[in-house]
């Protein structure tokens, strides 16, 4: 242990701890700008490079950036004397000089760390004027980046390239020309980003934000020959309250239901609903593959893929071309929804599927570029028309003037707005696979599953394993949360070494709690935990909780679908992959 | 190296980038070969990340120049992203995007050569050829850059062309010179 002294305070810490750290042990808060960390996954952007966080450490000529200094014994540091105070100042005022000053119209407007630290530091004058930085703006389906107003803290680099290996992102050119870019500087578009959104979610200003489509809604919403449903994921009703101050954690079905109806859809549905039909479908395709490997078929592709999650299935295609038959060929909830919405429920409401408007309401950014893709389309109208984000729906709703706290509950509508504890989970990471497992195992079984808690399916921990016992036979389980963890995995199923029946992978970590569309965690782990233990919570509550016995499920295929797998279940609700080079040379017209 | 590589030097401009919408189109086939010999290069370094510069530094020394192929079959060797290749490649000014004409110039603007009138040489080459220091000509015959001290500051103000050494240059003769290699 190392003893050192912050603010005349006395605290010991372990060899190799930062300043930082140790005057957080402390009770110091010294503030940070560049410095990101999510602590229980182990993710960490310390470039040191924005020196906000300095402090004086007697006995040294200059002053410390705290994040990346380590501590040595018998320091003594004032983390907020004159000097440093100046310095910080000095600091912001520099990084502002650079930055456009349009707060007033901007999305990240009372959520930017930049600001806040303007505010915090009590900045009311800019004495610094000078040449700014321009660069073009970046508009791909899912996010945009507006680099002029990139600080160059490099927490996105370190998303997009350490945590989920994506590699679109990096820091490019030098100095005053310096920005993040991808390779080339082509469009982010064409780079292979999975439009997972991590970027956005950690950045500290606007540079990265999501394409709104709210003002798309609203139009839909106001034109009376449209008739306009929505669907809301499972993660967004334990992290809306988040945006209307209710502490992380607490669950908002019932307001959020009431909103929507407030703010004019027709109908009300849950994408819970398309959860237990992508479980009624997926989970045939695990036991169809699985038999077949149990009747000795060499052929058969185990382990099977989860294909809930488009960032996922963005990623596989550019990284994995070549197992691209491994993943179920299920769609997401999303579309599983959209396809039956505007058709099965279309003819039951006797409507046009062009006038009837499909908007959903999803924790992700990459539902955006899913929802745009040609096979979800039938003759150009799309199956989900707009994807709006936890926090468009938040903004959305205070834009309206709705009142959401003295909001009383309501229920979702009939019939695509019925849904079991199956359904729910699949917004934490593990979800998916429990829920599959609770339909398969009595399915294959025949046998009533008493206890439907998978506890060794759940944890945050970024790659799990677990084995499940169907009755005799072992079945093994993968679970990967983020891009980086999922390359893991895939890399054993693509030698050959992979021990598991069936993987869950999930691109963001923690699932879709902690997606790119969920309101601002600002590096506070806690956040994650509390939103998966309200997904837990409104599973428990469900009265059924095992997908193949929801009621408009059972309905749906017996008015429409026929048998999961079925020849119409196959072609409303199965998709095809299409591999992506990852590599930048499309284009070929010289030699060397 | 052939001479059919389709350059847009502009698209490596970052002032004109900051304005342009379109993207790189700058696309080269790179032959099994040229593939093998990058390939060899990065195994000269054990394929360690770490080692990215000394591999671009063996790369452009191979190819004269480091065209986005060549990176890309470079991060690919590595396990890291053609993104992070391309941010080291512009942070360095060392490294260059843009092939080198058939002919090189190096002007030196070493502090000998600079007192005798270097500057006024190279305003003379970039008039004459009507590009930018760092640019190859359209017809991929001459490009321009600037070296400090060639150590024959006897001969000052130096030019070099290809390997070969020009003393005592004035801006008067440049389009001698520059007609030997047009010829």
């Amino acid at each position: 242990m190392i003893e050192l002294t912050i603010d005349k305070k006395k605290v010991q810490v372990e060899k190799g701890t930062t300043i930082l750290k140790a005057a957080r042990k402390a009770g110091v808060e010294i503030p940070t700008l560049c410095h990101f960390e999510l602590c229980d996954m182990g993710i960490e952007n310390k470039p040191g490079g924005c020196r906000i966080c300095v402090v004086e450490v007697e006995g040294r000529r200059n002053l410390a950036p705290s994040c990346i200094t380590e501590v040595q014994e018998g320091m003594v540091i004032n983390t907020h004397n004159i000097r440093v105070l100046n310095a910080r100042t000095t600091v912001l005022k520099l990084i502002i000089s650079d930055h456009p000053f349009d707060c007033l119209v901007c999305a990240r407007s009372g959520q930017c760390e930049l600001q806040s630290l303007a505010t915090q530091f009590n900045i009311r004058s800019l004495p610094y004027e000078g040449e700014q930085s321009r660069y073009r703006k970046d508009t791909s389906p899912s996010i945009i980046r507006d680099i002029d107003k990139c600080i160059m803290c490099r927490r996105c680099e370190m998303m997009c390239n350490e945590v989920q290996t994506v590699g679109a992102l990096s820091a490019v050119n030098r100095g005053f020309m310096s920005v993040v870019a991808p390779a080339f500087e082509m469009n982010l578009e064409d780079s292979p980003c999975t439009y997972c959104g991590q970027c956005l979610s950690v950045c500290p200003t606007g540079a990265l934000t999501e394409v709104d489509h709210t003002n798309d809604i609203i139009r839909a919403l106001s034109d009376s020959s449209k008739t306009v449903i929505v669907q809301t994921a499972p993660a967004v009703r334990a992290a809306l309250g988040e945006e209307f101050g209710l502490q992380p954690g607490t669950l908002v079905t019932g307001k959020m239901v009431s909103a929507l109806k407030e703010l004019g859809f027709d109908y009300v549905f849950d994408t819970d609903f398309s959860a237990d039909l992508t479980i009624m479908e997926e989970g045939t395709e695990l036991l169809q593959r699985l038999k077949a490997y149990l009747a000795g078929d060499t052929e058969v592709r185990l382990p099977i893929l989860t294909s809930c999650c488009p960032g996922w299935v963005n990623f596989f295609e550019h990284n994995f071309p070549d197992l691209i038959d491994v993943p179920s060929t299920a769609k997401s909830p999303q579309q599983m929804f959209g396809a039956i919405a505007k058709t099965y429920f279309a003819d039951k409401i006797g409507v046009n599927r062009k006038d009837l408007i499909v908007v959903s309401i999803m924790p992700c950014i990459a539902k955006k570029y899913e929802c745009q893709r040609d096979e979800f389309k039938v003759d150009g109208n799309q199956d989900v028309d707009y994807s709006i984000s936890t926090r468009e729906l938040a903004a959305f709703i205070k834009e309206a003037n709705i009142d959401f706290l003295n909001l009383p509950d309501a229920d979702f509508d009939d019939p695509l707005g019925e849904s079991t504890g199956a359904g729910v989970i699949f917004g934490n990471t593990g979800g998916v696979i429990e829920a599959a497992c609770r339909t398969a195992y009595e399915i294959y079984t025949g046998k009533k599953l008493e206890n439907v808690v998978f506890d060794n399916l759940r944890g945050m921990e970024g790659i799990r394993s677990a084995k499940v016992d169907f009755d005799g036979i072992e079945l093994n389980i993968g679970i990967a949360h983020g891009l980086g963890n999922a390359r893991k995995l895939l890399d054993e199923v693509r030698a050959g070494t992979s021990k598991y029946h069936a993987i869950e992978i999930m691109a963001c970590p923690g699932g879709c709690i902690g997606g790119g569309g969920q309101p601002y965690h600002h590096g506070n782990s806690e956040i994650l935990s509390k939103r998966a233990a309200a997904i837990y919570t409104e599973d428990e509550r469900k009265t059924i909780r095992k997908s193949h016995e929801n009621p408009s499920i059972i309905k749906l295929y017996k008015e429409f679908l026929g048998e999961p797998g079925s020849h119409k279940a196959h072609s409303l609700l199965h998709t095809e992959y299409f591999p992506k080079s990852n590599e930048v040379t499309l284009h070929l017209n010289g030699e060397i | 190296m052939s001479q059919n590589i389709k350059v847009n030097p502009e698209v490596y401009s970052f002032m004109e980038k900051k304005t342009g919408t379109d993207n790189v189109e700058v696309k080269v086939n790179l032959s099994k070969e040229k593939v093998d010999k990058i390939n060899e290069i990065c195994n000269m370094f054990d394929n360690e990340p770490r080692e990215l510069i000394n591999v671009l530094h063996e790369a452009q020394h191979e190819f004269g120049y480091l065209p986005a192929e060549v990176q890309d079959v470079i991060a690919h060797n590595l396990h890291i992203s053609v993104a992070q290749v391309y941010g080291v490649v512009t942070f360095y000014s060392y490294f260059s995007m843009i092939p080198k004409g058939e002919h090189p110039i190096s002007i030196c603007t070493g502090t000998a050569c600079y007192v005798r009138g270097a500057e006024k040489v190279l305003e003379e080459f970039k008039k004459e050829l009507n590009i930018k220091v760092g640019e190859t000509t359209s017809d991929g015959k001459f490009s321009i850059n600037c070296l400090r001290c060639v150590g024959a500051c006897g001969l000052s103000p130096v030019v070099l062309v290809g390997e070969r050494v020009f003393g005592r240059v004035s801006p008067d003769g440049v389009k001698a010179i520059l007609d030997e290699y047009r010829k």
